[in-house]
C-alpha cells in the first residue's frame, strides 16, 4: 500500500525576483517526524506553505494526502492540516479568551452556518488540559506568555483533528524553559497520535529524540537528508550554516 | 422640558435613522478597530463622500455614485495593503488623499449652489425621508443577519487572520466582505450623518467598546448601545442648543469614547508594539 502523504517533485517557487525554494522534491511517508533545519533564506518555511497551499508554485508539482494541489483545492485540503507559526505578538486587549482561540481550529472542518457543538467545546477543554493551560482558559488570548501562547497554538492545532502537523520554529523568540517544555509537548503528541509532522527547528538538542530523518535546506535547496545522528555533526552543520556550530553535548553523547 | 418634538413625523424619522445608523455604523465599526484598520475606515468614508458628489454633479443619485467609489476604495486598499508592495499607510493615504481631491475637484466643477453637496458634508439627521430610512433599514437587516450567520468566521478573521487562513476558513472573502460592509454602511449612513463625520460613528462607539471588554459579543452589544446613545442623545441636544446634528452626534459619541477610557479596565495593560515577549 502507497504510504505518501506528501509529495513535492520539483518545486520552484519565487517572490517577484527571490527565488525561495529551486527544484525541491521531497516524499513523505505516513506519520514520519520530519527536522527541517538550516539558516535564515534557505526556504524552510516556504516549504511549509508548499504543503498547505499557501504558496504558489511557479513551476513543480505537489501531492498532499491523496490530492494534487491546484489552488482550487487547498482551502479544503488546509482543514486537515494542523500549522503552528512562529509566537506572534498580538494585541492584549484583543477580544477573544483562549478556549475561543483553540475552538478557532474547529471552524475550518465545521464549515459554514454551522455552530460549535458542546462535544466540540468538551474536546477544547481535554485539548486544553493536555497542553496543561486549563486553568487559562477564560484568559484573553493576549495576555498569555510566549511559552503558554504556543501551548495555545499547538492546542488550536491539535482540535483541528490534523493528518499533518506542520510546526515552524514553534519555539523560536520563548524562554529555554518554555522551549524545553514546547518540544516535550510535542514528542508527547507525536507519540500520542503518530501524526505525520514537519518541524522547522533552530533548536537541535531534541531533533535525534523526535525525528525520523532530518533535512538539511541551503539557498532554496534540499542540501542533504538523512538520520539525525547522520547529519548532526559539527563539519555537516558549520558546512551547512557557513559559521562553526558547536554540536550540543546531549547530541554527541548519543553518537559516540 | 418641551417633548412635544417628538410628535412631529420629521423627528421620529430622525430617531428611527439614529437607532439604524448607530446599530449599523457600530457593527462594522468592531470589525474594524479589532482588526486595527482605522485608517482603511477613513479612506472608504473618504471615497464614498467623493462618489457622491460625483453623483450630485452629474445628476445621478448619489448614492449610486458613494457605493461605487466606496466598493472601489475597499477593492484597490485591500489587495494592496495585502501584498505590502507598499507600505500600507502610504498607500492608504495616497488614496485618501486622492478621493478628498476627487471630491474637491466634483464640488468646484458643480454648478450653481452647492447646498445639497455641502449637506453630505454635514449629512441632515433632520430631513432623512422614508425612501432613505427603507435603505438605510435594509442594510442594516443585511448587516446584522451576515454577522450573525458568519459569526464564528469573522471573530476567526478579526481576531486571528493569518490562523483563520492556515485552519480552511475563507478568510480572505470574510476580510473583502468586511471592507465592502463597511462601504456599504458609510453608503446608506452618508445622508443622515454626512462624508466628514460618518467615520466618526463607526470607529468612536467601537473603540470606546474596544476599552471595556474581552468578549466579541459584549462588544458588540456595547458598541450598539454606544452608537445609539450617540445619535439620539446628539439630536437631542442639537434640538434644544440648536446646533448642526451631525456635529452634536459626533462630540457625544466622542465624549462616550473619552469616558470609556477613563475608566477601562484595559488601561494597565501594556501597549503591545513595545511589549516585550515573555516566556
Amino acid at each position: 500500500m502507497d504510504n505518501t502523504v506528501i509529495e513535492i517533485q520539483d518545486a520552484v517557487v519565487s517572490y517577484r525576483e527571490d527565488v525561495a525554494l529551486q527544484g525541491v522534491s521531497l516524499e513523505v511517508r505516513k506519520g514520519e517526524f520530519i527536522g527541517i533545519i538550516g539558516p535564515n533564506g534557505a526556504g524552510k518555511t516556504t516549504l511549509l506553505t508548499i504543503v498547505n497551499g499557501l504558496g504558489k508554485l511557479v513551476h513543480g508539482q505537489a501531492w498532499v494526502l491523496g490530492s494534487r494541489l491546484n489552488g482550487r483545492n487547498s482551502i479544503n485540503l488546509r482543514k486537515r492540516i494542523g500549522y503552528v507559526a512562529q509566537v506572534e505578538r498580538i494585541d492584549p486587549r484583543l477580544p477573544i479568551n483562549v478556549r475561543e482561540t483553540v475552538m478557532v481550529g474547529c471552524y475550518g472542518r465545521l464549515g459554514l452556518f454551522r455552530r460549535p457543538t458542546r462535544a466540540q467545546w468538551e474536546r477544547v477543554d481535554e485539548v486544553l488540559e493536555m497542553v496543561g493551560i486549563a486553568h487559562l482558559s477564560e484568559r484573553p488570548i493576549g495576555h498569555l506568555s510566549g511559552g503558554e501562547y504556543q501551548r495555545a497554538a499547538i492546542a488550536r492545532a491539535l482540535v483541528q483533528q490534523p493528518e499533518i502537523f506542520l510546526l515552524d520554529e514553534p519555539t523560536a523568540s520563548i524562554d529555554q524553559k518554555a522551549q524545553r517544555e514546547i518540544l516535550s509537548l510535542i514528542q508527547l503528541i507525536h507519540r500520542e497520535y503518530h501524526t505525520t509532522t514537519l518541524f522547522v527547528t533552530h533548536d537541535l538538542r531534541m531533533l535525534p529524540s523526535i525525528c525520523q530523518r532530518l533535512i538539511l535546506m541551503k539557498d532554496g535547496k534540499i542540501w542533504q537528508q538523512g538520520s539525525p545522528q547522520s547529519m548532526l555533526r559539527e563539519e555537516v552543520l558549520t558546512q551547512l550554516f557557513g559559521a562553526p556550530v558547536p554540536v550540543p553535548a546531549e547530541i554527541t553523547s548519543l553518537q559516540t | 422640558m418641551d417633548l412635544s418634538i417628538f410628535q412631529y413625523h420629521f423627528m421620529q424619522n430622525a430617531i428611527l435613522a439614529g437607532l439604524l445608523g448607530g446599530i449599523t455604523c457600530s457593527v462594522v465599526g468592531v470589525f474594524v478597530v479589532t482588526m486595527h484598520l482605522s485608517f482603511i475606515g477613513v479612506c472608504i468614508a473618504h471615497a464614498a463622500f467623493a462618489g457622491a458628489l460625483l453623483g450630485l454633479w452629474l445628476g445621478f443619485n448619489p448614492l449610486i455614485g458613494a457605493l461605487l467609489f466606496s466598493l472601489a476604495a475597499a477593492a484597490i486598499i485591500g489587495p494592496v495593503a495585502d501584498r505590502g508592495e507598499l507600505n500600507p499607510d502610504t498607500s492608504i493615504g495616497i488614496v485618501f488623499s486622492l478621493m478628498l481631491g476627487l471630491a474637491f475637484l466634483f464640488m468646484g466643477l458643480m454648478q450653481g449652489a452647492r447646498t445639497e453637496a455641502l449637506s453630505l458634508f454635514w449629512g441632515s439627521i433632520l430631513t432623512v425621508t422614508q425612501q432613505d430610512l427603507i435603505f438605510l433599514a435594509a442594510i442594516t437587516g443585511v448587516i446584522v443577519g451576515l454577522v450573525a450567520a458568519f459569526y464564528k468566521e469573522i471573530q476567526a478573521v478579526i481576531c486571528h487572520r493569518e490562523v483563520a487562513l492556515a485552519v480552511g476558513i475563507p478568510a480572505t472573502v470574510i476580510f473583502y466582505g468586511l471592507l465592502f460592509s463597511t462601504g456599504v454602511t458609510i453608503t446608506a449612513s452618508l445622508q443622515s450623518i454626512g462624508g466628514l463625520l460618518i467615520y466618526s460613528l463607526i470607529l468612536n462607539p467601537a473603540a470606546a467598546a474596544y476599552q471595556l471588554t474581552y468578549s466579541l459579543k459584549r462588544m458588540l452589544l456595547i458598541a450598539v448601545a454606544f452608537g445609539v446613545i450617540s445619535c439620539w442623545a446628539g439630536l437631542i441636544a442639537s434640538y434644544f442648543f440648536d446646533v448642526p446634528s451631525g456635529a452634536a452626534i459626533v462630540i457625544t459619541s466622542a465624549i462616550i469614547f473619552g469616558l470609556a477610557t477613563a475608566f477601562s479596565p484595559k488601561r494597565k495593560v501594556k501597549g503591545w508594539q513595545q511589549a516585550p515577549l515573555a516566556g
